[in-house]
């Protein structure tokens, strides 16, 4: 470990709010890339299956 | 043919008074909202002037681009001109010609005029008129491209700009700061190089793409 | 060979072998992206000296540069799935290049972000027109005309052809843009640390930057795949390979029948 303890780690030498700011924002962009299209595709899916019921009728 | 195509379409131009005047009262008109949104102070005036007439050419042209395409497709004479023997790309030059000559060069002798206006420093006068007269094809040329691409769109307006800006920025740049240059007394010419190589290969680039884009949005 | 070329020309245009194939591939990429990025970002965040300059917000390089590269590249890939697309009448290559485009895009925007939160310390100031960054700004312009065509034009054949053209000539311009836009910077900014100081960087600092560029580099293949096989379920949800493959599916989560 580079740092002391935990507290310091956290504290990044002063630079704490960019780097926190800039992994957080990293994060947000990276679960958006990973849910959205999860999201779409329960969207695509459930049109599909109420468009297959339609037929099945 | 392609001589017809010419004649007619310069023609067609210069009967339209409004397509000839438009860009050029809106470059003056954009070149004057930055004194009065900035500050009349002829020394700040002085230091943007080259930057801000380079802009306002920019928009100038944007606006102007859909003298290119538009009414021919509208009338159909469009779809007939991409069905002449001749290669799409060949129309596509003759049309970027036009719009030069109309739209683009005008810009370049209405700039001085702008430039006392804005108080712009001695030896930017020549830089600015010759990066015009050297870009202003290469602005016709890759606006025909976005014109191609947004033809057949109703809502093509704001779209055109949107794409077209990026690539216009290297023109920018090297134009607006060769005319820093010539005010600083430095020399220019590397300026006007990169802004003739820039030509040289939107010349072979755009009106292939254009050409390509034409027959994209005339394919419904 | 020519035979096996060819095999594998038509299999790649079928939507349904583009979707089992990704499908698979899509958890190696995960795992393997997963693990690459957990080791990177513990190494760079925890483990790695601080920059004797920058202190310790340096680390933000570890986001910063593989977000930058990521949408650069896949900028490129954009525009060789339009061309193979345009010439080889490709469907499939289109929709990778369709669905490229926000994902570099939203890419782009975190490199901006990281680089002007790295400016701050650095330089004073949140924003600074430096090379990279401005470069950055016009490749996201780029990526916005790409979505804004695709917005615009409802006939997907005609978007998937314009959006191509857009991002070939697109592509060809951005070195002349890259150059316009450091020669530019020089004539107004001195020589200042850039961003991506890397001379003396020693392995310690170095391998974890590796670890999360080939990270995210891997994210980014889920990413692209995952959205791949959406657009495919959506064009193809009238047939029946697709039904099946619902059913099987619904039956599998609900343990019910449709």
């Amino acid at each position: 470990m580079f740092f002391d303890d935990f507290s310091s780690f956290l504290y990044m030498g002063g630079h704490a709010q960019y780097v926190w700011l800039s992994y957080g924002l990293a994060t947000v962009i990276v679960a958006i890339n990973f849910i959205s299209p999860v999201l779409t595709r329960k969207k695509i899916i459930k049109d599909i299956e109420r468009q297959l019921r339609r037929e099945q009728k | 043919m392609l001589m017809a195509l010419l004649k007619r379409d310069l023609l067609l131009a210069f009967r339209s008074r409004g397509d000839l005047l438009n860009p050029l009262m809106f470059f003056m008109m954009v070149a004057s909202l930055f004194p009065l949104a900035v500050s009349p102070d002829p020394q700040l005036l002085g230091l943007i002037a080259a930057g801000v007439i380079w802009v306002g050419a920019l928009l100038a042209t944007l606006l102007s681009l859909d003298l290119m395409f538009k009414s021919d497709y509208e009338d159909g004479s469009l779809e007939q001109m991409l069905l002449m023997p001749q290669p799409a790309m060949l129309m596509v030059l003759v049309k970027v010609l036009v719009h030069w000559l109309v739209a683009g060069l005008p810009l370049a002798f209405i700039a001085p005029l702008l430039g006392l206006m804005l108080g712009l420093p001695n030896g930017g006068f020549m830089p600015l008129v010759l990066s015009l007269l050297l870009a202003t094809p290469i602005l016709s040329l890759l606006g025909a491209i976005g014109a191609g691409l947004t033809v057949g769109l109703r809502k093509g307006g704001m779209l055109m700009p949107l794409l077209i800006l990026p690539l216009y920025i290297p023109v920018l740049i090297f134009a607006s700061s060769s005319v820093q240059a010539g005010v600083q007394g430095n020399d220019y010419l590397g300026h006007m190089a990169f802004l003739g190589a820039y030509l040289a290969l939107t010349l072979v680039v755009a009106p292939v793409a254009a050409a390509a884009a034409l027959r994209i949005s005339l394919a419904r | 060979m020519w035979t096996r070329l060819k095999r594998l020309y038509h299999k790649m245009g079928s939507p349904k072998w583009f979707y089992e194939i990704t499908t698979r591939w899509s958890k190696w990429f995960m795992a393997v992206g997963s693990i690459l990025m957990l080791t990177g970002v513990v190494w760079g965040l925890a483990f790695a000296p601080a920059d004797y300059l920058q202190g310790n917000s340096f680390r933000i390089i570890y986001i910063h540069v593989p977000a930058s590269l990521l949408s650069q590249s896949a900028y490129i890939i954009m525009a060789v799935a339009g061309l193979v697309g345009l010439v080889w009448k490709m469907k499939m290559s289109f929709v990778v290049g369709k669905v490229i485009a926000p994902i570099g895009a939203s890419l782009a925007i975190l490199s901006l972000l990281t680089g002007a939160i790295w400016g701050k310390p650095t330089w004073g100031t949140w924003w600074v027109w430096d090379a990279r960054l401005t470069s950055m700004l016009i490749l996201l312009f780029l990526y916005f005309g790409v979505i804004a065509i695709y917005n615009a034009i409802e006939n997907d054949e005609m978007a998937n052809k314009a959006a191509a053209v857009l991002s070939i000539v697109g592509s060809i311009n951005i070195p002349v843009i890259k150059y316009s836009v450091e020669w530019w910077n020089t004539l107004h900014q001195p020589a200042t640390i850039t961003l991506t100081k890397k001379p003396t960087m020693a392995p310690e600092m170095f391998i974890p930057l590796m670890l999360t560029i080939l990270g995210f580099y891997c994210w980014f293949a889920v990413w692209v795949f995952a959205r791949t096989r959406n657009e495919i379920l959506f064009k193809e949800r009238k047939t029946n390979w697709v039904k099946k493959l619902l059913l099987s599916e619904h039956k599998k989560t609900t343990g019910a029948q449709l």
